[in-house]
């Protein structure tokens, strides 16, 4: 074999030297095994919130938005601010599925179901703000085009209306290209599992799966297809989300890099978001061999990059605060940091500014605990960031006469509170009942799936054991 | 293995998605068709406290619309007649009509008669007769053919896409003004270039802002 010595090997890409069938039985046996009383536990807190979560939605209702923090000048609040932060959560899990797949990169595999997962569920949370802030809901079927005696059309010029069709589409892509890659590991479940009802509930679901050539040849098409329309959904839901800011004319909100911005904060938050879950999951599930070191250090450093993308976003605003001449747009940034919101503001700069800088360094890529630690620290400085631009811009704004200071009612506290019990009620069901791993996809990326691995005379480990 | 499921169920998906689409489509409609005021309140027709005959007053008798709902030129309510305009009148006439039994309790104790209202506008939509009658909407053009009904009956949805067909198209409604009262006025065959003719010279430009009616 004198022709392959000018060969560079790649290191795989997963740890712990697995077959085919050894990464079957690691994902496809934790939905097989007896419910962990952990879970009963968590599954129960998550029930509770989501009970709280209701709660205060009936009540919201019930006495109108006034329950909120909301008067005049800030109209705007809390509301806003978690609908973004929960939006923008949840554009990692696109990221990964869909434009790390066309960039072909394989490591994509050992988070992209559970980052998808999450998505969908950050995106439910994400929609319940807007829809109850519009106050009667009972009619909030007049954001769609529907024919009435009214003759009421949707306001097409409302950034607010984009949203709708923006969050809505996103939703329906992303549930759709998660369902779509679930397939083929639902048809495994389907052969594995033991239960009458669980057999046919999966395979329910698996559409008749055979695991034949022409299912997978459907299945990459479908899986291309849908990667190709959701890429660019992760580019425009957030730039929508941000258009609901930038189309008005409030000093700090009508700039012209919101849309970039706002997209690179998404996917920064959603980042550490994804990772914040995963290393969770991974220690419990004992998943360490797939969702690696490798993979977590590849995650780090996009939190690095997307973090600096963030940081020149806010150095740039004052720039241009100054650069512009405008005294209103000066005005508005000088009081973002040193007016009564100050507080808010330093919270976001250490945490988004500051924080990702550990990632330079190999030892704290490379670290659980500082991915751990500094995963949080992001998202609870996304969640700060979305509450300056929201609040400081309209507490101070042109009439001096008409400044306010804005602060949440119970209300608007224990209702984003209980979307987290949302977001987990969902998120546990899936961990418990759903492959959490890509199971084909991890397959496809191991190295006796590559024509190279047998040129170099190794020999397929699973003939011998499967 | 055994099929976990019978051959049916391959055309599952086709049905499923056949049936959403339409079950959606006939949800619209139903709501769009039965929840309209066209379906709902049109023909909409209350027994009154006295069985008033507009037929007879304002058919057979001629009395101008005016004669009892006298504000409707000068204010946004046309108003409705009290028990002294009907007592002019029956003071004299039918003075020992069962039927008018109540006006007589009514003059007698000076409670009003308690008329049901047929034309009930939301509360959060302001309209003005004045503006109307003086610039050329007939009040058949709304009300029907008031001096042909027995008991007043709601003839037009009066919703708001209704407003709105004449709001953007009045040339197709607008008389001139001397047949506003005219219960039995009919459109001239070249309606169209007559009725812009009246809008330009009326000036009508029936606004479609919401602070229109919604203020």
């Amino acid at each position: 074999m004198s022709q392959t010595t000018g060969q560079v090997t790649e290191q795989p890409l997963f740890d712990g030297n697995h077959s085919f069938g050894s990464i079957t039985r690691l994902i496809s046996d934790i939905p097989q095994q007896e419910t962990p009383k952990w879970w009963y536990i968590a599954f129960g807190i998550s029930n509770l919130l989501m009970g709280l979560l209701i709660a205060m939605l009936v009540y919201l209702i019930w006495e109108g938005t006034g329950v909120w923090g909301l008067n005049n000048p800030v109209g705007w609040g809390w509301a806003i601010v978690n609908f973004v932060w929960w939006v923008g959560i949840g554009h990692a899990g696109t990221l990964i599925s869909a434009i790390l797949f066309l960039f072909r990169q394989g490591w994509r595999t050992a988070i992209n179901r559970f980052a998808e997962a999450m998505t969908i569920f950050a995106v439910m949370c994400a929609g319940i703000f807007p829809a109850v802030h519009v106050g009667r809901i009972w009619v909030i079927y007049y954001v769609f085009p529907l024919p009435n005696s009214m003759q009421m059309w949707p306001n097409f010029s409302s950034p607010l209306l984009w949203d709708v069709f923006a969050v809505g589409t996103y939703f329906t892509v992303s549930t759709l290209f998660w369902f779509v890659g679930l397939v083929p590991d639902l048809a495994t479940m389907r052969d594995k599992v033991k239960g009458k009802l669980a057999k046919s509930l999966y395979g329910f679901f698996a559409l008749g799966w055979t695991g034949g050539n022409r299912s997978w040849q459907n299945y990459e098409k479908a899986y291309m297809l849908l990667a190709g329309l959701a890429t660019p959904l992760v580019l425009s839901v957030h730039t929508i989300v941000s258009f609901d800011f930038a189309v008005s004319v409030i000093p700090g909100w009508h700039t012209t890099i919101f849309p970039p911005y706002f997209v690179a904060g998404a996917i920064f938050s959603g980042f550490a978001m994804v990772m914040t879950l995963m290393l969770i999951a991974r220690k419990i599930y004992g998943l360490e061999d797939i969702m690696n070191i490798k993979v977590i250090e590849k995650m780090n450093i996009i939190i690095l990059v997307t973090g600096w993308m963030v940081g020149f976003a806010y150095i740039m605003e004052f720039f241009i605060a100054w650069y512009s001449g405008v005294e209103y747009e000066k005005f508005a940034f000088i009081n973002r940091a040193f007016g009564p919101y100050a507080w808010a503001y330093w919270i976001m700069m250490t945490c988004n500014v500051i924080t990702p800088n550990f990632f330079w360094f190999k030892r704290f890529r490379t670290s659980i605990t500082m991915s751990f630690i500094l995963s949080i620290i992001v998202n609870i400085g996304m969640w700060f960031e979305r509450f300056v631009i929201t609040v400081t811009s309209l507490a101070q704004d042109f009439v001096p006469a008409a400044w306010g200071y804005y602060s949440p009612t119970w209300v608007d506290i224990l209702t984003y509170v209980g979307t987290f019990g949302l977001f987990f009620t969902f998120f546990l069901l899936f961990l418990r009942f759903l492959p959490m791993v890509a199971i084909a996809e991890v397959k496809m990326e191991l190295p006796q799936a590559k024509v190279e691995y047998y040129a170099n005379g190794n020999s397929d480990k699973d003939s011998a054991n499967n | 293995m055994a099929q976990l499921f019978p051959k049916w169920t391959n055309k599952l998906p086709k049905q499923v998605q056949l049936l959403s689409i339409l079950g959606l489509t006939a949800v619209v409609f139903f709501f769009w068709y039965f929840g309209s005021p066209k379906y709902l309140e049109v023909g909409y027709a209350p027994v009154q406290p006295i069985p008033f005959s507009h037929q007879l007053h304002a058919g057979q008798l001629g009395l101008d619309c005016r004669y009892c709902h006298g504000s409707v030129e000068i204010s946004s309510a046309a108003g409705v007649p009290s028990t002294q305009t009907c007592m002019t009148c029956h003071e004299y006439i039918a003075t020992d009509s069962e039927k008018l039994q109540p006006l007589r309790d009514s003059w007698e104790s000076g409670l009003p008669v308690e008329w049901i209202r047929v034309h009930k506008l939301p509360e959060h939509s302001y309209f003005n007769h004045s503006v109307h009658v003086n610039v050329g909407i007939g009040c058949a053009t709304c009300h029907g053919r008031i001096d042909h009904m027995e008991v007043v009956m709601k003839s037009e949805p009066m919703s708001m896409g209704w407003c709105l067909d004449c709001h953007n198209h009045p040339e197709q409604y607008i008389r001139p003004v001397e047949e506003v009262f005219n219960m039995a006025y009919e459109q001239p065959p070249n309606q169209y270039e007559f009725g812009k003719m009246l809008v330009a010279k009326k000036n009508v430009a029936g606004p479609i802002y919401c602070n229109a009616c919604h203020r």
